[in-house]
């Protein structure tokens, strides 16, 4: 225990703060024991100490004597003001008569330091001892200085800063006293410089000697000191000569010593009343920390900082809530508010305003300030926010809720993670993750709806350069891209296109999922990029594939009869701004005029290319990475009118569905079967998609609804046709008969006027046709050298009956007025497809020919 | 697109022969239709018959590519093999090398392969035997001719070229533009 104490006490220790040091102290115990260095001394050294210590000692004693003079007369002052108060005398006298074993305590000093009675406990005394005094002299010091002012300990009630119990015992009640005392050696401290000092006067001539030979350093110490105060020696007297007093002096002082005790204690009380003063200038804000005196400068800039900056956070917050106050009604601001916002910031503030403002407009906006001039001033911060067009904006803002809009804007500025599909053709998805993972990329798979999808959240190495990229095991594809694909469903042995294929990531995963079989058409206008899609092809080995390089809209006439088309149709990019933000600002009407248009022409030639009776598809996915009603919706619910097509579930099970309304626009019903993507709802690109089916007559169930489609039955006819068609075009590849086949096909559009010259041919080819045969194109496909001319025959005749039974229905069906002008066209178109046929039966050489030079 | 010429057919089959053997037959003859061999513009295609007549309906000029490219004659009427002929090379391969993972990248910047990179080889390779590589993971990285043969291997210096490169899959990204 008597360890630990010490231990406990070092931590007061001026000197050697480190753990080193105090680590360092343990070994001192057998040092005092041994006493070693004293003893070495020559005794010439001694005698010299011993001379300077007489010295010391009389001056000592002359000055003690001196404070005793004042002391004794404080006294005498002191009770004579304090009179009343004879009851802490007579406690402490109680104290003082207390049992020997008590007597010791009041012995020591008055400074309270913690120290003093272990030093009193150890027989001798060593450089800890010194370390004592000198805190001794400073205590003393201050002594010194406010001794005078012992007056004031009566009435004044010092805030103490170390002992606050012991400055309350010593003024009022010393029945606390006595209790301290017993309880603490700090409190015991306040007595004993009263008794050390008496001691000291009358035991100094015998301790002299002895104290000398002991405090060598001590000694030098209290020489240095005597320039600086006459009391100093006391304290450091204090010490020794407690320990060198025997039991019996103490005794005999025992009256003296509890009356100095106690005007020591009222001195205690002025130290601690003048330390508050002093103190107080400073201490005044940090009136509640006690152990002031205790703490370092830092700590205690520490505390001031800490301070500070609760000040601040208190104003900060009320400037908060004022501010909240503030905006709580939004203003409109003024024009030129609204042309030189000051900041982004304020930009940002006034947008989620003008928004509160609009989600609630009849309850918050301000008198004369109608709506649109708050979506204006909405549009115009978000222009300047996120860097859009206002042209786009606007768009925009009438795509999205408000709500949707911000998160929509939002979302467009975040990068979407990078995804991965495995090629399906070389590797499996589980194998491809874990050779990637060996590599270091951190993946997982994409989601649930896809079985070839997998994110990358990072990687160590160059995701497009890995020895698994470069052998086609897998291919960069955003998620999105992947959505088209699905939908459209490709099944093995089918012939499909991809019109807009570049750079075939969609492509190659078509052909993924045929597992290579039957033929993928991949086609792309720029001739540059559709090295891309055969580097890709190639790279994945995909061996199915004819690349071309072809205008999309030119397509039907070089070859038709696909049984599902993919049109992944170029568009604004609205959906991909995060990929490319230059789409913000280099949009307008033109730009969407121009896309919407050639995507219109787009999705008709696609679905010209289709095969109607195809007996797996006769499908078609229009998807687009835009957003725009213009772009999707619109250019859907166009083909609806304008071709026998019919809208089909996607088969995706997420996104949202696509408008059936959109501001004036009406579209078809059924336009909500058309999905739509967005990167803040679903983190991916936005997207759409839609798909299509060809509605044929050679399936029963498609023509019922063509004729209750109305308008389209029309349109039902000429496809119907172009099937006819196609599968004669068919038989004429195999003929190489290209040339009749463009022309044919040219012929065929539907809004081309029927041409003169093949009329007369119609009869003859009704004639030559023979029974009705559904699956042409296939046996086409599957048996080309099978003779062409029966099949053709058996066509023929299918298409002419289907074209009555179509006619008659379309007359029934059709409501009169300008659908009948348009019902009438079939008949003609009927016999222009026919003819086309006859055109090329009968021209069917004469290409060849061609060919062949 | 054209059909190839007897003596073109001759140079092609002599070629392929040497990385694949008496394997080419089953490049001819194959279960799932038929497949041949056209050019256009120097180019072999290789193709089956039915992509093929759907195709003719292309014009030349919109023809890009069609089923996989093997190769081209040079001008001086030499074929040449274009790694994306390694579609068809890897799996009947008579003659492989293994290589290190460590010699893996090295090769795929073109480099040839050092008796240090090799993991494995072929028993019985010969000199100058059309050989494809492989990564240790059996992923066909492209193919060359062998510098050594497989006893001559056993015996070499480690830094001595065990395989010549002629093509590796590196090239996807390398010259995407040329690849054809």
């Amino acid at each position: 225990m008597g360890r630990k104490a010490k231990f406990a006490e070092e931590v007061v220790q001026k000197k050697g703060p480190g753990r080193k040091s105090r680590k360092q102290k343990d070994p001192e115990i057998p040092k005092v024991e041994g006493n070693g260095v004293t003893k070495r001394l020559s005794s010439n050294q001694k005698k010299r100490m011993k001379k300077r210590a007489m010295k010391v000692q009389e001056v000592v004693d002359k000055k003690n004597a001196q404070a005793e003079k004042r002391k004794l007369l404080n006294l005498k002052i002191k009770e004579q003001q304090a009179s009343k108060k004879m009851e802490p005398k007579d406690g402490a006298l109680k104290v003082l008569k207390a049992p020997p074993s008590k007597a010791p305590k009041p012995l020591q000093a008055s400074n309270g330091k913690v120290k003093k009675p272990v030093q009193y406990h150890s027989s001798s005394e060593d450089e800890s001892d010194e370390e004592t005094a000198e805190s001794d002299q400073d205590s003393s010091e201050e002594e010194n200085s406010k001794g005078f002012t012992d007056d004031n300990s009566s009435w004044l009630k010092p805030v103490s800063k170390k002992l606050p119990a012991k400055i309350l015992s010593s003024k009022d009640e010393s029945d606390e006293e006595e209790e301290e005392e017993e309880e603490d050696d700090d409190d015991d401290d306040d007595d004993d410089d009263g008794s050390d000092e008496l001691e000291e006067e009358e035991g100094d001539g015998e301790e002299l000697e002895e104290e000398e030979e002991e405090e060598d350093d001590d000694d030098d110490m209290g020489e240095e000191e005597e320039s600086d105060g006459g009391e100093e020696e006391e304290s450091e007297d204090d010490s020794e000569g407690n320990e060198n007093s025997s039991p019996v002096l103490k005794k005999g002082k025992k009256e003296s010593v509890s009356v100095q005790s106690l005007d020591m204690d009222s001195d205690d009380s002025d130290e601690d009343n003048d330390d508050y003063g002093s103190d107080s200038e400073e201490a005044a804000e940090s009136k509640d920390d006690e152990s002031d005196e205790d703490m370092l400068p830092i700590e205690k800039k520490a505390k001031k900082l800490k301070k500070k900056q609760e000040k601040d956070d208190k104003l900060a917050e009320e400037e908060l809530q004022l501010n909240i106050a503030s905006q709580d009604v939004f203003a409109f601001p003024t024009e030129e508010e609204i042309k030189k916002p000051k900041d982004l910031q304020d930009v940002q503030q006034r947008i989620k305003d003008v928004i509160t403002v609009l989600n609630d407009y009849k309850r918050l906006h301000q008198d004369g300030r109608s709506r649109s001039e708050y979506t204006d001033l909405l549009r115009q911060d978000l222009c300047t926010y996120y860097s859009y067009n206002d042209f786009l904006m606007e768009k925009l803002m009438q795509v999205f809720q408000l709500s949707d809009l911000l998160e929509f804007l939002e979302a467009s500025e975040v990068q979407r993670p990078l995804t991965i599909r495995v090629n399906s053709l070389k590797a499996r998805r589980k194998d491809v993750a874990q050779a990637l993972i060996n590599r270091g990329v951190n993946l997982d798979p994409l989601g649930k709806w896809t079985k070839v999808g997998l994110v990358v959240y990072s990687s160590q190495v160059p995701i497009g350069a890995t020895p698994e990229y470069l052998a086609g095991h897998y291919i960069i594809q955003g998620a999105s891209s992947m959505l088209p694909v699905m939908a459209l469903a490709p099944k093995e042995n089918e012939r499909i296109l991809d019109m807009a294929s570049a750079p075939g990531g969609k492509a190659s995963h078509i052909a993924a999922a045929m597992k290579n079989t039957g033929v993928l058409f991949a086609n792309d206008a720029n001739k540059d990029r559709t090295k891309a899609v055969v580097g890709n092809f190639h790279r994945l080995g995909v061996v199915n594939s004819v690349i071309t390089c072809y205008d999309g809209r030119k397509i039907p006439n070089v070859i038709q009869g696909f049984d599902r088309v993919l049109l992944d149709a170029p568009c604004t990019g609205t959906g991909v701004v995060s990929k490319d933000p230059s789409v913000k600002t280099n949009k307008d009407e033109t730009d969407i005029q121009r896309c919407c248009t050639l995507q219109r022409e787009l999705l008709l030639a696609a679905i010209d290319c289709l095969n109607a009776r195809s007996s797996s598809g006769g499908y078609l996915v229009y998807s687009t990475c835009s957003v725009l009603v213009e772009e999707n919706e619109w250019v859907i619910d166009y083909a609806l009118k304008k071709r026998a097509v019919r809208l089909v579930p996607t088969g995706l099970d997420f996104g949202t569905e696509g408008f059936t309304k959109f501001r004036h626009l009406r579209f078809h019903p059924s336009l909500n079967l058309t999905r739509r993507f967005y990167p803040h709802t679903h983190n991916m690109d936005g997207f759409f998609v839609a798909k299509l089916q060809k509605l044929s007559n050679t399936i029963p169930k498609t023509l019922s609804s063509d004729g209750t489609e109305g308008e389209v039955s029309v349109d039902n006819s000429d496809e119907e046709n172009n099937d006819s068609k196609k599968s004669e075009k068919s038989k004429k590849k195999d003929k190489k008969k290209k040339p009749a086949q463009q022309e044919s096909q040219n012929g065929k559009s539907p809004n081309s006027s029927p041409t003169k010259n093949d009329n007369k041919k119609v009869k003859k080819e009704k004639k030559k046709n023979g029974k009705n045969t559904t699956s042409s194109t296939i046996i086409n496909e599957q048996s080309p050298s099978l003779s062409p001319g029966v099949d053709k025959q058996k066509q023929g005749v299918s298409v002419t009956k289907q074209k009555t039974k179509l006619k008659n229905k379309a007359k029934k069906v059709k409501s009169p007025g300008n659908k009948m002008s348009k019902s009438q066209s079939p008949g003609g178109k009927k016999k222009r497809n026919s003819n086309s046929v006859s055109s090329d039966v009968s021209t069917g050489k004469s290409p060849n020919k061609k060919l062949r030079k | 697109m054209r059909k190839l010429s007897e003596e073109r057919t001759k140079l092609l089959f002599e070629k392929l022969s040497l990385y694949i053997g008496g394997n080419v037959k089953m490049l001819i003859d194959r279960p799932d239709g038929l497949y041949c061999f056209r050019e256009k513009k120097e180019r072999v295609y290789y193709v089956s018959e039915k992509i093929l007549s759907l195709a003719e309906s292309v014009s030349p000029d919109n023809m890009i590519s069609l089923g996989i490219c093997f190769g081209k004659f040079t001008k001086s009427n030499k074929f040449l093999l274009h790694i994306t002929a390694l579609t068809y090379l890897a799996p009947y391969a008579q003659f492989k090398i293994w290589v290190k993972p460590s010699m893996e990248q090295q090769f795929l910047y073109g480099h040839h392969v050092l008796k240090s990179g090799l993991g494995r080889i072929t028993e019985n390779t010969p000199k100058y035997q059309g050989v494809v590589v492989l990564s240790m993971a059996d992923v066909p990285l492209g193919f060359g001719k062998a510098a050594k043969s497989t006893a001559e291997c056993k015996h070499a210096d480690p830094l001595t070229i065990v395989c010549f490169h002629e093509a590796d899959i590196g090239e996807y990204v390398r010259s995407e533009e040329t690849l054809l």
